[in-house]
């Protein structure tokens, strides 16, 4: 059934599209019927700037499984990109 | 040779919707002298889709005639997808607005001069919750398609809101058009108990409707381009729609 349940997460960044690079502000995150990809429920992700209006989008249609391991994906660069860039230890004298 | 003739017009046209705004929508007729009966095609929550603009041209083919508005046309221009995204963030349309758009679809089509007059609503998913909501609020509907609307029924009353008001089985008493409902018995919503609560209803105040519930199929299983579509019962299901509307529509 088609749900009106969007999850809205604040965020600050950019995210590219037809037209080029824009700020975003906002991913809409739903759990429903896609419009595009071969599925009956899709994790979508609109990330859109609600500061400019909201209307234009980049969008993501993936199915459950892609999306958990994705999230899986997304702490795993973070810890391992923010260990890699961490400040180097000073060396005991 | 004797060969049959067929063919069919299917185009872009604007009408006149809710509060008389002007809106786009896809119609799709016969090129033949009619007259014909109509079906207004509701579409679901992600919006005005390439399988929705699809259902009006096999109506067509079958000898109606057939529009599907696009019901958020106040929020483009832009992609369909993109003005459904919009929708969608914005918690839905109020139904107050379907009905009204609905209600112009349904003039449109008879105005046409091939038009029989005879009018009849389909919807899938959240649209066949619509088209059961259109059928108990506007009296001049001929006949109801209702495919696997959910939440026709609504038992935590704190889903409803300024949109969506009133849970459309409250409504039941006033639906005067026949109605045919189909429902995969593996979908959870409408699940079978949902389904089974609703003919209870229609049986108990006397309303004429025919429920056919599909075994091995879950929700939204006309759908070919997804992995619900189950095409033994999608093509028992199309035929059923039709003898239905052949039956109820006809002058």
């Amino acid at each position: 059934m088609c749900s009106y349940i969007v999850e809205k997460a604040a965020l600050f960044g950019s995210a590219k599209g037809p037209k080029g690079w824009m700020q975003i502000d906002t991913a809409n995150v739903y759990f429903d019927h896609p419009y595009h990809a071969p599925l009956d429920h899709a994790l979508g992700i609109d990330f859109i700037c609600e500061a400019e209006g909201g209307r234009d989008r980049v969008a993501i249609e993936i199915s459950a499984e892609s999306a958990r391991e994705l999230v899986k994906k997304i702490l795993a660069a973070l810890a391992s990109g923010e260990a890699a860039h961490a400040a180097p230890a000073v060396a005991a004298k | 040779m004797n060969f049959p003739y067929q063919a069919m017009l299917a185009e872009t046209v604007t009408f006149h919707g809710h509060n008389n705004d002007l809106g786009e929508a896809y119609y799709a007729r016969p090129l033949g002298a009619g007259p014909y009966p109509g079906v207004v095609i509701i579409h679901h929550m992600p919006g005005w889709d390439e399988w929705i603009k699809e259902v009006p041209r096999k109506f067509a083919h079958h000898g109606f005639l057939s529009i599907a508005p696009h019901l958020y046309f106040r929020e483009g221009p832009g992609d369909p997808d993109d003005v459904g995204a919009r929708v969608r963030a914005a918690g839905g349309v109020p139904d107050e607005q379907v009905i009204g758009d609905v209600n112009g679809a349904m003039a449109f089509l008879r105005r046409q001069p091939i038009s029989s007059g005879k009018v009849a609503v389909m919807g899938f998913c959240s649209g066949g919750r619509h088209a059961y909501l259109v059928g108990c609020r506007l009296p001049d509907v001929d006949a109801v398609v209702d495919c696997w609307g959910g939440n026709v029924i609504v038992d935590d009353k704190s889903l409803l809101n300024d949109k969506r008001p009133q849970a459309p089985i409250e409504l039941t008493e006033h639906l005067r058009a026949p109605l045919i409902g189909l429902f995969g018995n593996d979908d959870p919503n409408p699940s079978p108990d949902h389904v089974n609560r609703t003919e209870a209803m229609l049986k108990k105040l006397g309303k004429t409707y025919e429920f056919h519930r599909y075994d091995g199929a879950g929700h939204g299983f006309f759908a070919v381009n997804r992995p619900n579509y189950r095409p033994e019962q999608a093509t028992d299901g199309w035929n059923k729609v039709l003898a239905f509307l052949n039956k109820h529509l006809a002058a």
